[in-house]
């Protein structure tokens, strides 16, 4: 609770810091300097900092954010609608980060030094070194144009924007279907990324147990790979993964600005981008809240799932 | 390594042997969007093609890695410079400087860097020095709980004890004996960190946050090229392909760093944390 109270502070003295004035991305292009005092004065732009903070945070323990200096809505409603996107499109992406990138890193430790290990090195270091934006629009090159021009079944070409085909009111099945035919690319870049980088740790650490003796003893005493696999590798490597899989969520939804801003999703990501250039000084604080909020939870959660899955707990 | 050294001397030496200005619009009409390998009228060969004002992109895009290394390399050593010293006072100092410094790293890392790195970067002048500047400002955490973590680690070794029952200075002991032993996981840490603020000042660039055309960067280049996508996918593709193996070069050198310095899990995970 204190270190969110630190967070939230600390970004509201960054943000007032810095030169510039929000009311002159509000007020209209012919509007006279009285005209931009006057909406100053409206936001309680024109008193002193501490002032400012003062009624901010007053506001913000009593569950107000305040409202959107661009667009007047309240800041809650605005995270509220834009919020779940992310969270979905972060979700979905962070299980499959892990569904694919743990057995990778199992495989390349298994087989380590061998072909396999070094091809699969090349691929996840080079996938993990890629920026998402890029790898978003050179899917889009492939996927929405690529497909379109070399002749592929329509059913080949992948929507590059929004989350649903505009002007068009699909219901039940044919609607549900059309959101994940949106999500499709997006989905795949963030959880490439991920899992190339989980799978890097998952082999190191699960290279790391395979070394011990205990993993030895079973195999001397003639328990099956597979069985050797399921449940004593995995059982060691599990706490730092589950460590790991807090770690990334906060980083997830961040990264996911960018893939955001390229497929013009309407989440989270985009409108902290939009509120940090437009200086929406509520918005942005907001959503700062929110991160840091989901990162603190995040790590706690880390933090308190950590002993109850350690191995060596059950033997003690 | 050897990749990283051949990428820095080719994006030092090509724009000087270049004809031709870089960033000088020509004959846009005639030279503009050429493809890879293409020659132009007066038959100059445009290895990677040309972009949408006729420029050479190759030579753009060493020119661009210039800007890019440079960004990533000062960011991520500033920062750990920042991040050592801080750890460093922290822990040989304890107390309430202890707690002030932690706290304030604790509250930096609670925020996804991203989120801090567009927050302080849309706030400011967008530049060159602002990158650096805000690439440092929320760098150096990471590398300072590591630092504070390891000394206090130390701290306890006979060596530190003999050297203060010695009467070696207390700040000579952190310096001398302490610091040294302590930096082999920052070193990992900086290595892969390197890669990450080349990735994330190419995020600001591609944003319009970071570096400004007609300064080059990769980021900025890519940006560039973004609605060129169908017509002229390699405006923005090859940037691109610059940038991964810059950072896997980076990534590599850090991994065999890891290797040798006896594996610090702990730089690696917050590298996956803050992954663009």
């Amino acid at each position: 609770m204190l270190l969110l109270w630190l967070v939230v502070t600390l970004t509201f003295v960054l943000i007032r810091l810095a030169p510039g004035d929000p009311a002159t991305f509000l007020v209209s292009p012919t509007a006279s300097a009285a005209d931009a005092a006057r909406i100053r004065a409206e936001l309680g732009l024109d008193r002193s900092m501490l002032v400012q903070y003062a009624r901010w945070f007053t506001a913000m323990l009593s569950g107000d954010m305040g409202a959107s200096f661009a667009s007047g809505r309240p800041v809650a409603s605005v995270l509220r609608e834009a919020a779940p996107i992310s969270l979905a499109l972060g979700g979905v992406s962070l299980a499959l980060t892990f569904l694919i990138g743990v057995p990778i890193g199992m495989l390349q430790a298994a087989k380590r030094g061998r072909l396999t290990d070094r091809a699969l090195t090349v691929i996840t270091t080079a996938v993990y070194a890629a920026p998402s934006f890029w790898l978003a629009l050179a899917l889009v090159a492939v996927f929405t144009y690529g497909a379109a021009t070399m002749g592929l079944p329509p059913g080949w070409r992948l929507p590059a924007f929004g989350i649903r085909t505009p002007g068009v009111v699909l219901h039940g099945w044919a609607g549900a279907m059309d959101i994940v035919r949106h999500a499709l690319l997006p989905v795949a870049i963030l959880a490439a990324v991920g899992a190339a980088g989980i799978a890097r740790y998952a082999r190191t650490s699960v290279a790391d147990v395979l070394r011990l003796d205990f993993v030895r003893t079973a195999r001397a005493k003639g328990v099956p790979g597979h069985v050797v696999y399921a449940r004593h590798v995995l059982a060691n490597v599990l706490p730092p993964l589950v460590v790991l899989f807090a770690l990334s969520l906060p980083g997830l939804l961040a990264g996911s600005i960018f893939v955001e801003s390229v497929f013009a999703w309407p989440g989270l990501g985009r409108a902290t981008l939009t509120a940090i250039l437009a200086r929406d000084y509520p918005v942005v604080m907001g959503a700062t809240v929110f991160y840091a909020a989901a990162v603190i939870l995040a790590n706690l959660a880390a933090e308190l799932a950590l002993p109850l899955l350690d191995p060596r707990r059950e033997s003690a | 390594m050897g990749l990283l050294i051949a990428l820095a001397l080719a994006c030092i030496v090509v724009p000087l042997v270049a004809r031709g200005d870089p960033l000088a619009i020509g004959d846009v009409l005639s030279l503009r969007l050429l493809p890879p390998f293409a020659r132009d009228a007066e038959g100059h060969l445009h290895l990677l093609g040309t972009d949408r004002f006729g420029r050479d992109l190759f030579v753009r895009m060493m020119l661009a890695g210039r800007v890019s290394l440079a960004v990533g390399v000062t960011g991520s050593v500033i920062a750990a410079t920042l991040g050592t010293w801080a750890g460093a006072v922290a822990a040989w100092r304890g107390g309430w400087v202890d707690r002030l410094l932690m706290a304030l790293a604790d509250a930096l890392l609670s925020v996804p860097r991203l989120v801090l790195l567009l927050v302080c970067a849309a706030l400011w002048q967008p530049g060159l020095a602002t990158v650096v500047v805000v690439l440092v400002a929320t760098g150096w955490m990471g590398v300072a709980r590591m630092i504070r973590a390891e000394i206090l680690g130390v701290s306890s070794q006979p060596y530190v004890h003999a050297a203060t029952a010695l009467g070696v200075r207390p700040w000579r002991v952190l310096w001398r004996h302490a610091l040294p032993n302590a930096l082999g996981p920052a070193i990992v840490a900086t290595t892969l960190g390197v890669g990450n603020a080349i990735l994330l000042e190419s995020g600001l660039s591609f944003l319009g946050l970071g570096i400004q055309p007609p300064r080059p960067s990769w980021g900025n280049m890519i940006a560039g090229g973004r609605d060129l996508i169908v017509t002229a996918p390699w405006v923005a593709i090859a940037p691109g392909i610059a940038l991964i193996l810059t950072v896997l070069a980076a990534t590599l050198i850090g991994d065999s760093l890891r290797d040798r310095l006896a594996g610090e899990r702990g730089a690696l995970k917050r590298d996956i944390a803050e992954r663009v």
